[in-house]
């Protein structure tokens, strides 16, 4: 820190001529193009530290707050949505997906507690266009496929083929790297776990 | 934000235009890795869709997978060798 303001008081103007630079750079980039910088947002090795951290982190938490009696205190079911909350909470609430799975939780507790009927939706459907229109995107079986995906991607089920789309997008690109960390996780924790069970000694140095 | 949603109300208000599909179209097909080294004329939308609808359920698939081992790992193990998973990922 004491080298990075001797740094800024002894050349006043490189570097303030550098920091406007660096900063138009970012927001030349960013403004370019949204949907690429979601792209580079979930390849960083950044995030993908930054996610397994945290996971674990939560992870800890539950099988800490869970009765300590029980042997299988964290379910699979249990872990992936952890997986899937933490994943959300990365998006920083940019996405519809990730909103749709913050809230859906909430949802949950809210109709086990109320008992509300299921057949009750939060939202009031749209009623489907009627295929009378010859353009290009009606065609049946690209209507049906759209319908699909939108099931696929949490929080998408009626809103317009554009947005569906660039959320898609976004919610792959996350998926991957929730993949690839979970993976290099359960990498780290079986690595260690047939260590501690093929050494004699308890614990490594 | 502000002109992401300036630009989604006047795709609404003119009628969403098939060059912006094809684009977005295309922009998903990159992501998918089945698709992704084959020209985009080549590929219809239908079949990006259709791809990315099972990219989609593979991931979700992969996932799951990953949260059973994960639970029965951490059911195993204690919590003092998260820990020190923590210290390894900083």
């Amino acid at each position: 820190m004491d080298s990075y303001a001797s740094f800024r008081e002894s050349d006043p103007d490189t570097s303030l001529e550098s920091g406007r630079k660096k900063r138009r750079k970012i927001e030349a980039e960013s403004q370019s193009s949204e949907y690429g910088r979601t792209d580079v947002k979930w390849r960083s090795e950044s995030a993908q530290r930054i996610y397994s951290v945290k996971l674990v982190e939560a992870l800890q938490r539950a099988s800490q707050s869970a009765a300590p009696a029980t042997s299988r205190s964290t379910g699979g079911r249990t872990v992936r949505d952890l997986a899937n909350r933490v994943l959300a909470m990365a998006a920083r609430g940019r996405t519809r997906w990730s909103r749709a799975i913050l809230a859906s939780r909430l949802r949950l507790r809210r109709l086990r507690k109320v008992r509300k009927p299921s057949g009750s939706c939060s939202r009031p459907r749209k009623p489907l266009p009627a295929p009378s229109e010859d353009r290009k995107r009606r065609l049946p079986a690209v209507e049906k496929r759209v319908k699909v995906l939108s099931r696929l991607v949490p929080g998408c089920k009626g809103i317009p083929v554009t947005n569906l789309l660039e959320e898609a997008g976004d919610y792959i690109a996350a998926l991957e790297m929730q993949v690839r960390a979970m993976t290099a996780l359960t990498e780290l924790l079986s690595g260690s776990h047939s260590d501690r069970l093929g050494s004699s000694t308890p614990s490594p140095a | 934000m502000s002109s992401r949603r300036s630009r989604s109300r006047q795709s609404a208000s003119s009628g969403i235009s098939d060059d912006q599909i094809i684009e977005l179209v295309s922009r998903l097909q990159q992501l998918l890795p089945e698709l992704r080294h084959r020209r985009s004329d080549k590929v219809s939308a239908s079949k990006v869709l259709q791809e990315t609808c099972n990219y989609i359920r593979s991931l979700h698939r992969e996932v799951d997978d990953l949260s059973e081992r994960l639970s029965e790992l951490l059911a195993t193990s204690d919590t003092a060798q998260a820990a020190i998973i923590r210290n390894l990922l900083m």
